[in-house]
């Protein structure tokens, strides 16, 4: 059963993620990060879905179960697009954006592939179980993927502090989802008390970090990446 | 298996991500010089910004109406600010060169809770300007 908190954290997620493409049209720059604004709008329109699937359905049934878990899949694939988008800006200056393209197609058919393979594989037995394995893989993937970014942004010295905002706070969250959903695979006991409450704030952050960046981070900022690493000195 | 390595992986990523994002952010509101009137507020009108003054100045913030918009960033800073004190008493005995390099992080985050305190309150002069302009 869902209690004020809930819809409020609900409430919040909507509201943020569009305000992440006011800002960006506010700020100018909604062309310049099409994915990533797409991604936003998908996620409020998936977050609306939602709501009618639970006053339809009811929180607790099979319905909104897969369509919770399913559209979550789709939109970590949609996600995989915005990590595309800030390669090709990380990579734009050395002229290989077809290489880049070329490499998404390949990993955007291979992660379809793999994930047709397994539905298809486990088509019989559907269960909480695979879909959590499946969330949980997908956000390893763009865990890796982000990873890749980040040290291609550090070995390049890349200064658009825009960018290396918007990369990282795709790290934290990217890495906090699949914490959760490894913990979840773990330990599903935990599901009921602790993790219940964790997914929408780890859902909650990705938004609003954004739209802090776009709001008080111009696209002329720049910053040394030295000194982002954490050494002692 | 697959999933007890995912956590581990994930859990190290997790922190290398979130301290760059808070040293990001930190980097940022280093770049911004503090008003006189944000030193006169906080009592910080002769020296720099110190390690310790990072808890007066969040009790500050919380006094101050709401933009709205930063409230995340300094949870997060909010955060790392505790991770490095915890930091600082657990290595500081076995590890002397931690010590420096805290310190200075601690005060990073001390001036970012300062210059968010700063926006604050040019919001609500700002709010209180308008609604004096609109009742004349």
């Amino acid at each position: 059963m869902l209690g004020p908190y809930d819809y409020a954290l609900w409430m919040a997620g909507f509201l943020v993620e569009i305000g992440v493409v006011v800002c960006t049209l506010y700020r100018r720059s909604f062309l310049r990060y099409i994915p990533l604004n797409l991604y936003m709008m998908a996620a409020a329109l998936v977050t609306c879905g939602q709501y009618f699937y639970v006053k339809q359905y009811g929180f607790t049934s099979q319905q909104y179960f897969y369509y919770y878990y399913y559209t979550e899949s789709l939109l970590t694939i949609l996600l995989f697009w915005a990590i595309i988008e800030f390669y090709q800006q990380t990579f734009r200056e050395m002229s290989v954006s077809s290489y880049i393209r070329g490499a998404a197609v390949l990993l955007l058919l291979l992660t379809a592939l793999f994930s047709y393979a397994v539905v298809h594989e486990n088509r019989g037995q559907l269960t909480t179980r695979f879909v959590v394995e499946l969330g949980q893989n997908l956000h390893f993937v763009g865990v890796v993927l982000t990873y890749l970014l980040w040290g291609a942004i550090l070995k390049l010295r890349e200064t658009r502090t825009r960018l290396i905002q918007l990369v990282l706070a795709l790290g934290v969250y990217f890495s906090a989802n699949a914490v959760t959903y490894a913990l979840r695979n773990l330990f599903p006991n935990l599901e009921s008390s602790v993790l219940k409450s964790v997914f929408p704030l780890v859902g909650l952050w990705l938004p609003i970090a954004w739209a802090y960046t776009f709001m008080k981070v111009s696209e002329d900022a720049r910053l040394a990446t030295a000194r982002l690493v954490a050494r002692a000195r | 298996m697959a999933a007890a390595l995912i956590f581990v992986i994930s859990v190290v990523v997790f922190l290398q991500f979130f301290i760059s994002y808070c040293r990001s952010v930190l980097a940022v509101s280093r770049k911004v010089e503090l008003s006189d009137r944000v030193r006169e507020v906080s009592g910080i009108t002769n020296r720099n910004v110190g390690t310790d003054d990072f808890a007066r100045l969040v009790q500050l913030l919380r006094l101050c109406p709401e933009q709205g918009d930063d409230q995340t960033e300094i949870r997060a800073v909010g955060t790392y600010y505790t991770l490095l004190r915890v930091i600082r008493k657990m290595w500081g005995f076995l590890l002397p060169a931690i010590v420096p390099w805290t310190d200075r992080e601690c005060q990073g985050c001390s001036h970012f809770a300062a210059v968010a305190l700063d926006r604050r309150i040019s919001y609500s002069r700002d709010l209180f300007t308008r609604q004096v302009a609109d009742g004349a």
